[in-house]
């Protein structure tokens, strides 16, 4: 199985209103290759999730959109990186319950529960990267 | 950002409707705007509509649950209409309880389901 990244778009998240443009243009990918409104709404929800973490937590930092593909599958795979405080126990927060600041604590396990795919890199003090991955079949 | 979510009345019911992104600015508004409503006449039930929402993220649905448990502290029963399926499922699998809030299907149930709590109430 070899992945491919046909299209790639990168966006700054560095305001409020940007948690909405990325993840408009998440769903717009999403509809344009026909992803039912199930899928759609979950890999939009946890894009929103984890835009916003980046926003809440790092102040600023990148979302990179790309249309995936392998042998029968087209996937949209989104991967939000900054240079924020990281995570000291991912354990616990990918436990879900787990708040800091304003979030309610279900950003980060919760988005996991909605896709396919998920990887989390954290280095406490240096930054944060995740990444999603939502399959639909071609 | 003040006002941007309508918010009608209908006797002693309080209809609103949400179609644009809850971010900061709009959900306290929202939720001021809602509380000012309660207080000026006697309001017996609030019912959100959320049928124009095509994605509510836990932020969003906290904001909701939130507006829901102010209006209980000032004696007004919330119910939540219009929840699309696949924005139920999405919090459901991401393990979001909404609490503090009715909920029915569509706005007509709504309004029956206050009808019969204020009844019970009375």
């Amino acid at each position: 199985m070899v992945i491919e990244a046909r299209t790639r778009r990168e966006m700054k998240i560095a305001s409020e209103d940007d948690v909405a443009l990325v993840r408009r243009a998440v769903r717009a990918l999403a509809e344009a290759h026909r992803f039912d409104v199930f899928a759609s709404a979950a890999i939009t929800t946890a894009t929103s999730e984890l835009t916003r973490n980046v926003w809440v937590h790092a102040r600023g930092g990148v979302a990179l959109i790309e249309e995936v593909l392998d042998d029968e599958r087209v996937g949209i795979r989104v991967t939000f990186r900054d240079e924020g405080p990281g995570i000291d126990d991912i354990e616990r927060v990918l436990a879900g319950g787990y708040s800091t600041a304003k979030s309610m604590g279900l950003g980060l396990s919760g988005s996991r529960r909605l896709v396919d795919e998920f990887r989390l890199d954290s280095t406490p003090g240096r930054g944060t990267c995740i990444q999603i991955l939502k399959w639909h079949p071609l | 950002m003040r006002g941007s979510i309508p918010i009608l009345r209908m006797g002693e019911t309080l209809l609103a409707t949400v179609h644009v992104d809850l971010h900061d600015a709009v959900a306290e508004a929202f939720q001021t705007d809602v509380l000012t409503a309660v207080e000026k006449r006697r309001t017996n039930g609030l019912v959100i509509d959320i049928s124009g929402l095509d994605m509510v993220d836990t932020y969003v649905a906290r904001i909701l649950a939130q507006t829901g448990q102010m209006a209980k502290l000032m004696g007004t029963t919330t119910v939540l209409v219009g929840m699309r399926p696949e924005v139920s499922a999405t919090l459901v699998r991401m393990g979001y309880m909404m609490e503090g809030v009715y909920t029915a299907l569509d706005l007509d149930e709504g309004l029956a389901l206050l009808k019969r709590l204020c009844k019970r109430r009375r």
